[in-house]
């Protein structure tokens, strides 16, 4: 019996050598990468010294001195730069945190309605999603723009529903008048909350151990309702309301809407709701109807098999395609240029014009949205993986 | 002893099929169904003739706007009077004739690129023969012909050769980059998560925001790029990263045996993508891939924030030039709403006929 022959001695440091290659690909890569990022550094450097621009984030604390259209809270042109971001980030938040509860409610009502019974309701739901999603954003914020600050009537004849008046001016609105009932609402809200939650440990608990379903949803809302309700008690039940009245010439007091916003909420609404609407099409359509059938021979009801068994499967399919829909809401608000509300690129865009600092503010604005995608996309992992199929 | 008792005979079914069973079905089903029809009907008979006495019988077709601030219908006859400026923006009045040569040629090459017949390998050599000739016939300067700098390219012409032009140069930066996300090299596949994640953080203004105010600062002195150029890489980069990954969404899908059948053949890395993993990988990522397209297509509406006047910005300059016309801005807008519509719902539908040309190979 002869020896295997013994193969010949690999030479780590050779081209046949797979590791070796992967190596010496890697290093090039990395150092064109190195020389590109280089190369622009240096030019720009060299460019900013010989036009004389100076850089780095000190300008940030000199006087803005421009005024901005609508904010939170009081804002004045001789604050710095960095308070009008603040606004500017602050009025983008507020802008695409209602705009994903307002495009889920539409987009899942849309995406339900494309199996309704009712040939009218699935053709019109159809054709929303086709006209919204097949026209460019821009256009859709353009028109609507137009339609709040042009076809609406004068403030004078505003339209009126209620306590509510839309015109030219805007969306005016009663708002209570701020007591210090409120903070105690707000903590009673709190409590309400806390309670609400261990109710739910104790009812999932009971359920182990009994097999009685508990309620689960309609008891924990009676606890936040119920907390609320006393904190507001016990802060001294504040009713006062500050509500809209028609003036001499504008609508006064209460609350209001300006038109930029309302275009760019109601435009960035309608528009990702044909998207959201298509998701929650796609998830519906991925539960098998076999499951709907095995739910109903059990004796769950309607609801309890739309609760229990089609929306946590569904939502294993809808909630990652949604949280795309949600970052390009938010991606999305920044067209808010085009119609000049004050969100964080509109002020860049006003800071790169006064201070020519071009590389910093669009630095800032990429970093903004970078974390705001970054958080949201954290959250919504979160959300997923709690409703992931629970596998051994 | 029992006798047979032959049972009352049942009415025939009613039938399922025809106009009259079709509402039955879906409209009247049971009175929830039938309510809303009803309440949707009212509506719908309330609005629409309202629609079309605006849209049409009260609208003016022909005339001035002094005719049009009469009527208290739509006024088309704003379009009518601007849709050369609507679709070709600054672009030179009496050299015209060549943006709409161009666009056509373009477009024909477009829709014969859609067809079964044209997926030959000289389709490639046919776009760029065409590309070149599309961008010297627009910039003239030869055979007599009217020099036309970039800066006054506008309208339809501009949309389509954004949209097209930047989905052709992204695919094979997206192809490349989907690949390196997938490699087994930490560097690399890191320097491409890194790209695409970056790039899919921001907004595209931000990224158009880039090209203009910044590309300057970034070139040494003296060196300039026309701003079509830039606004053009800029989205092609922007595309790239969201098509990688579609792409990736592909490559992923491809059973790991396909790779090691591959190896044991001794095909090399570059021969088993380009000959196994690749054609199986991007057969199955067209819709997503046509999806792609028609956000770009949108998306180069947003190029008008940065001055260069594409379908949306030239009609924004066509409707603000004159205070008169003005007021009829809605019906502007509304005509070019048509034109997007008309071209990215074609794509749609033509993404859903090659998804099932697609999946053929996969029904029995």
């Amino acid at each position: 019996m002869s020896a295997a022959p013994t193969p010949p001695a690999k030479n780590r440091w050779s081209w046949r050598s797979q590791a070796f290659r992967a190596l010496v690909y890697q290093v090039l890569a990395v150092g064109v990468i190195a020389l590109i990022v280089w190369f622009l550094a240096h030019n720009t450097a060299t460019n900013m010294r010989q036009r004389g621009i100076q850089s780095g984030f000190g300008f940030l604390l000199g006087t803005a001195g421009f005024d901005i259209g609508e904010s939170l809270y009081a804002f004045d042109s001789g604050e710095s730069y960095l308070q009008a971001y603040l606004v500017g980030v602050t009025n983008t938040l507020r802008v695409a945190i209602l705009g994903m509860v307002l495009t889920t409610l539409l987009g899942t009502l849309l995406g339900i309605g494309r199996f309704s019974r009712n040939a009218l309701v699935r053709g019109l739901c159809r054709m929303y999603v086709e006209i919204f999603r097949n026209i460019p954003l821009l256009l859709q914020l353009l028109m609507w723009y137009l339609f709040f600050t042009e076809v609406l009537p004068a403030a004078t004849e505003a339209w009126t529903l209620g306590p509510l008046f839309l015109s030219k001016g805007g969306l005016n609105f009663p708002i209570p008048v701020w007591a210090s009932g409120h903070a105690w609402a707000a903590w009673g809200l709190l409590a309400g909350v806390c309670g609400s939650w261990l109710w739910r440990g104790r009812a999932r608990r009971r359920f182990e151990e009994t097999g009685q379903p508990q309620s689960m949803f309609w008891a924990p809302l009676v606890w936040v309702f119920l907390g609320t309700f006393v904190g507001w008690l016990v802060g001294g039940a504040p009713t006062e309301i500050n509500a809209p009245i028609r003036g001499e010439f504008s609508i006064e007091n209460g609350g209001a809407l300006t038109p930029e916003f309302l275009a760019l909420l109601v435009g960035l609404t309608t528009y990702t709701a044909a998207f959201v609407a298509e998701v929650v099409r796609g998830g519906i359509q991925s539960v098998s109807l076999g499951q709907v059938e095995a739910a109903s021979a059990l004796g769950l009801s309607q609801g309890q098999s739309m609760r229990l068994v089609m929306l946590p499967q569904a939502l294993r399919v809808i909630i990652p395609p949604m949280t795309n829909q949600y970052l390009n809401l938010t991606k999305n608000s920044s067209l808010a240029v085009a119609i000049g509300y004050p969100d964080v690129v509109s002020i860049a865009n006003t800071a790169i014009n006064q201070t020519g600092r071009a590389v910093e503010c669009i630095a800032l604005i990429m970093l903004v949205y970078l974390s705001t995608s970054l958080l949201t996309s954290l959250f919504m992992n979160w959300y997923n993986a709690r409703a992931a199929i629970k596998e051994r | 002893m029992s006798t047979f008792n032959a049972i009352a005979p049942r009415p025939a079914p009613q039938s399922n099929s025809g106009p009259v069973a079709w509402c039955r079905a879906n409209l009247f089903h049971d009175w929830k169904t039938s309510a809303g029809t009803l309440l949707i009907g009212l509506i719908l008979v309330w609005l629409l003739p309202r629609f079309f006495q605006w849209a049409i019988t009260n609208a003016v077709w022909y005339g001035n706007y002094d005719t049009c601030h009469a009527a208290s219908g739509a006024c088309w006859a704003v379009v009518r009077e601007k849709f050369r400026f609507i679709l070709f923006g600054r672009y030179p009045h009496a050299e015209h004739w060549r943006a709409l040569l161009c666009t056509a040629m373009l477009l024909g090459l477009i829709l014969a690129s859609c067809t079964r017949a044209f997926w030959r390998p000289w389709l490639v050599a046919l776009w760029v023969g065409v590309l070149v000739l599309y961008l010297a016939l627009m910039r003239g300067g030869f055979a007599g012909l009217r020099f036309v700098e970039t800066d006054l390219w506008s309208g339809l012409p501009l949309t389509i050769l954004l949209a097209s032009l930047s989905m052709v140069m992204a695919f094979p930066i997206a192809v490349c980059i989907a690949l390196g996300r997938r490699s087994g090299m930490p560097a690399i596949r890191s320097l491409c998560t890194v790209y695409v994640e970056l790039i899919r953080g921001v907004p595209l203004i931000s990224v158009l925001f880039m090209a203009s105010f910044m590309f300057p600062l970034l070139m040494p002195q003296g060196f300039n790029i026309d701003v079509l150029i830039r606004v053009l890489a800029g989205i092609t980069l922007f595309a790239a990263a969201y098509m990688a990954e579609v792409i990736r969404g592909g490559l992923q899908a491809i059973p790991k045996g396909q790779i090691e059948a591959a190896a044991t053949l001794g095909l090399s890395y570059w021969q088993t993508q380009r000959m196994i993993v690749l054609p199986q990988a991007l057969a199955m990522v067209v819709p997503g891939i046509m999806n792609n397209f028609i956000s770009t297509f949108k998306d180069t509406s947003l190029v008008a924030i940065v001055s260069l006047y594409e379908l949306t910005g030239a009609m924004g300059m066509a409707m603000n030039a004159e205070a008169d016309w003005r007021p009829f801005r809605i019906e502007g807008y509304l005509f070019i709403a048509l034109i997007y519509f008309v071209f990215c719902y074609s794509m749609s539908l033509y993404s859903q006929w090659i998804e099932a040309q697609v999946n053929k190979s996969k029904q029995r």
